[in-house]
Formats: structure tokens, sequence, C-alpha cells
């Protein structure tokens, strides 16, 4: 199923020509209108006439996040401020935070594109939709909300916790699909088997999962247990927030809305683009942004273009499930490692529960706390032994370093009903 | 003959872990008559022989601890020296390899019996029943309970 066939199947030609002729017009006119850009420009040999075809676009610098805080808060905005009608900030754990500006058009944008990614999964409108990201500053839950609106479906604005309510919602309305974090899918999981209820009895159909990278260990663990389909969605609050790259039904890779967003990975150490199929980070520019047009946005994001045809019959080309953010990388030993890795390894291993920490003490010292499944605790010492050993042998083959491991008790780590905090560094603390 | 079961809950070695679970035994009125603690870098697995051990173990589940509950032997040894020798040969003897083992007195020093933690316990008790070995026998977990306690 379609939401606009035509252009979610347009032909690759045409394709280009329509970024090609909205690229120019979005530099055109962030040149004129946002001193950011005119400063770039004015300073840059490249002037926006020189954009003749899409490679072009390698010529131009990056933005970075660093830059959207610089102009906190109106600096990036390219619009006067009686067209813009929302405000998104994305969270500054460090120092300010970013300001996303939506019009009116780009709310109706973000909406059109969370669409496309519901009817590709197969949403009608007699589905219900429970929402449990975070709404507020956050873009997680209302533009999936807005999207969701206008496909039809009944949208329950839950948002993220109080699980017994959730729970009782999900019965009362017979929520067909989940917004949720992965962290907080886990964790309904582990509540409702405690509570002794059976997904089966519930008339789940459908997840979407995303806002923190995960694995497709946790993803399988997550679909066996609910018995349901998980999508794996990307976005990020400086591209509008969810909608920007989903999974149809074949799940394998995300279909990145290039008639909306031009795409390029780049190779985080020295910004040359790399080919399809190459992992980098990935870079975005916004084509239909009314409000806040960003060019060449450094997402932070590990990925890689999937660019064999799809099944479904999209031209949209994919995305790979996101290997991690080039911020989330860490190194131990002199290697470098991503929390994800970790997590796949301990999804993958029978006795250990949801919930794990890594914690870095020093720079050769990496500590993974594991919670153990409550179910499979038979008492004995040597078995829990057995648990440890194997789960440091798998993590230093997946890594390379050796961990320290420590088993914990379920309910021990903090549980985290918005995006989860994995790794402690204590190294920069 | 009714099993005589341990209640196992797994816990990290932290001040105040203890406290929380004799806490729960003690509000459920359960009385503890053996205890035992191995611990492994890090965690630990403590094991109670109780009065009323399917009680100890909905209570402490109840209260979100990962708790398991198995059966185990528990050998009567006589008080004086050589009373753990005794046992000690016979299991050697059987080829009986112990997991984990810790002493239960009953009825104030009258006797004195070796709670043993075996994988294969089917196995062993078959393997044991021909010995001179006596066990501690249960009818309904009422010999461990004192006379006249009171249960909530």
């Amino acid at each position: 199923m379609f939401w606009q066939k035509d252009i979610e199947t347009i032909d690759r030609k045409e394709l280009e020509k329509l970024q090609l002729k909205r690229l120019q017009n979005t530099i055109s006119r962030a040149s004129k209108n946002i001193p950011f850009y005119k400063d770039i420009f004015a300073k840059s040999d490249i002037k926006p006439k020189d954009i003749t075809s899409l490679r072009d676009i390698e010529k131009l610098p990056f933005t970075k996040t660093e830059d959207l805080r610089a102009n906190y808060p109106f600096g990036m905005l390219a619009v006067p401020k009686e067209k813009v009608v929302r405000l998104h900030t994305s969270s500054g754990t460090t120092g300010k935070p970013k300001a996303i500006f939506f019009s009116k058009k780009d709310v109706n944008q973000a909406a059109e594109l969370i669409a496309r990614c519901l009817i590709m999964t197969g949403v009608k409108k007699d589905d219900v939709l429970q929402n449990m990201m975070t709404y507020g500053l956050f873009t997680g839950a209302l533009v999936m909300h807005y999207g969701a609106e206008k496909v039809g479906v009944l949208v329950i604005p839950a948002g993220p916790g109080n699980t017994k309510k959730q729970i009782s919602l999900m019965q009362d309305f017979k929520t067909t699909t989940l917004h949720i974090t992965p962290s907080y899918a886990l964790y309904l999981s582990s509540v409702m088997s405690n509570e002794g209820l059976n997904p089966s009895d519930f008339s789940l159909r459908r997840a979407y999962l995303g806002s923190e990278p995960y694995s497709e260990e946790t993803r399988k663990k997550i679909e066996s247990f609910f018995n349901i389909d998980v999508y794996n969605s990307y976005g990020l609050s400086e591209m509008n927030g969810p909608g920007v790259a989903f999974e149809c039904t074949e799940k394998n890779g995300m279909h990145l809305w290039e008639d909306n967003f031009i795409m390029e990975i780049i190779n985080p150490e020295t910004g040359k683009t790399l080919p399809d199929g190459e992992k980098g980070e990935l870079v975005l520019t916004t084509l239909c942004r009314e409000a806040m047009p960003i060019i060449r946005y450094r997402t932070r994001d590990i990925t890689m273009i999937i660019p064999e045809k799809c099944r479904c019959g999209r031209t949209h080309r994919r995305i790979s499930r996101i290997i991690g953010r080039s911020d989330d990388m860490f190194i131990v030993k002199g290697v470098n490692i991503f929390p994800q890795q970790i997590e796949r390894v301990l999804m993958g291993i029978k006795a250990v529960a949801q919930n794990y920490q890594i914690v870095l003490e020093s720079y050769d010292r990496m500590i993974v706390r594991v919670e153990i499944s409550r179910e499979l605790f038979d008492g004995r010492v040597e078995h829990l032994v057995n648990l440890k050993n194997e789960i440091v042998e798998k993590l230093r083959a997946e890594v390379l370093v050796r961990p320290d491991v420590e088993l914990l008790e379920p309910g021990t780590l903090p549980v985290t009903e918005g995006k989860a905090v994995r790794v402690i560094d204590k190294r920069t603390l | 003959m009714e099993q005589l079961k341990q209640v196992s809950i797994f816990s990290e070695n932290k001040p105040g872990k203890l406290t929380k679970i004799t806490k729960v035994l003690a509000d459920a009125g359960v009385n503890i008559l053996a205890i035992s603690i191995a611990s492994s870098n890090g965690f630990g697995v403590l094991k109670f022989i109780v009065d009323d051990c399917d009680l100890a173990y909905q209570k402490l589940k109840q209260k979100g601890f990962t708790v398991s509950l198995n059966e185990v032997l528990a050998i009567e040894m006589i008080d004086r020296p050589g009373g753990l020798y005794e046992v000690a040969s016979v299991l050697s003897k059987k080829k009986i390899n112990v997991e984990n083992a810790y002493v239960l007195i009953l009825e104030s020093r009258k006797k004195a019996y070796l709670v043993v933690d075996i994988k294969d316990i089917e196995k062993a008790k078959k393997l044991l029943k021909n010995s001179k070995l006596s066990f501690l026998k249960l009818s309904k977990n009422s010999l461990l309970r004192k006379s006249g306690g009171n249960k909530k």
C-alpha cells in the first residue's frame, strides 16, 4: 500500500531532477535569509549558482550540531517569526539546546512523511496507535501524532511511563500499533511477563521502534515476545523528527524519503563522501523545509546506503539500521566500540534480561553490568559463573576487549522510559 | 517423604542486601533454620533452610527478588568428633559430588544435619538408599516448625 504512490515509486532520474531543483531552491533561500548561511557563502568561493548538479553538494561546507547551538534561538530561521507555528528543541546534554522551527507547511509536510511510513507498514484507518514517545519539546511523539491523524487512525497520546496504565489502555482500546523506544518496549515486556499477561490476548500487530539505536537481536526479542512486526524508524529533531527513514514490510533497511532529503555518507574523520554500501556518517540536506532549511547536516549517525532496489517497489534508497552514533562510540584499550555491539551480544544470550549498562572506568577497563533473567535463575552459583564467563568471552570476541562483567538482579539498573542511558563514562566526569 | 527444599536468592554483594531479604522473611513469620552464602566475585547466592519454604519463596518473589526453590538432602550427623567424616566418606564412596553444603542444627544441638546441594539429586538419593546415613525426615515441613510458633 502507498500513501503517495507516484512520488514513492518515482523514476530515479525524475527523482534526481526534482532533488536538484529543490536543492537549488533551498540553497538560494538559505543564503538569502539565514545569516549563518549568508556568512558561509560570503566567505567561500562557492556561490549558490555554482550548484548545477547533485554532486556539487560536496563543495558545500557541513552544518554541525554546534552551529545550531551557536545560533540558538532564532539564528537558523529562514522565515519571519509570524510564519512559524511550532518550536521543538533537541536535548542539550551539554550546553545550549538546538531550536527547531516548523511553519504550517512544515508541520504538514512532516505529517505527510509519517503517513507514507504508516501506510507502507500496512496501517489502516481502523488501527489504533498508542504513542508512547515523549510529548513536549521532543519531536518524537507530536510528529508521529500528526501523521497518524492524517492517515485517520485513532491515536492514543499516552506518552511514556506509567506502565500499568499503558497496559490497560492497550487492553481497553484494543491498541494495534505501538510507537515506542526499544528500551521501553523491553521494559514493557518484562512488566507484562511479571504480571502474567499473555500478549496474544492483546490486539497488537506492529510496533515502530525509534529514537535510540538498537540491534536486530532486540527487534527479534520484542517481535517474539509481543508476537508482532517491529519496524525500524529513523529520524532526528533537526530533520523534523520521526519519518525521515522508515522500514517497509520487507524489514530490510529503511527507505529514506529522498524527495525531502538528500543523503550522503561521509567518512566522519576526513569528511570525504563515501560510495553506496560503505559505512559512514549520514549527512542530510532538507529539500522541503520552509522555516528552517539545513544544508549538509552531520547527523553523527553511522549507517550505510543500500543501493539495491527494494521489492516493495519504492525507489527511495534505504539506509541500514543505525550502527551507532559517532558520538556514542567510545574507545577502550585503543579499540573503537559502539554500545550496539555490546547490546547485540547480550540480547543473544538467553539468561540475560533486558537491562544492561556499560561503565567505562578507565581507558583500559570497561565494566558491563548485566541483569540476569529472573525465570532462568536456578540457585546454582556454578551456572552463574558459567553465564558470566560466557558473556565475557562473547563480548571479547565481538569488541576485542575483555570486559569485566557484573551480574545483577533484575530491576537493579535504572529503568528508562525515554532514551536509555547505556554508557556511563567515568573518565569524563 | 516430604522433600526438603532450600530457598536460593541471587544477590549482588552489597551492604544491606541480607537485611532486606531477612526482613521479608521476618515480616512473613518465616523462621530461618540454616543459612549459607556462596559468593563469587561481585555476586552471591544466599541459601536458606526455613520452616515454610513455599511461603518464603512466594513472599520473596512478590518483593521482586530473584529466587528459586530446589530440593536438597539433609544428612544426620552424630554430635561427636568424626561425625562429618562418616557422612563425607559415604558420599565419596558413592562418588557423589557436593555442590554446596552447610549445617542445620535442630532442637538446640541435639541433632545436626549436613545440608548438601547435589546436582543430580535423584541419582544421589538412589545411591544413598541403603547406606548407613540417616536423613532428616519431614512431614509437611512441620518437623522444622517450633511448636506454638505463631504465623502471620
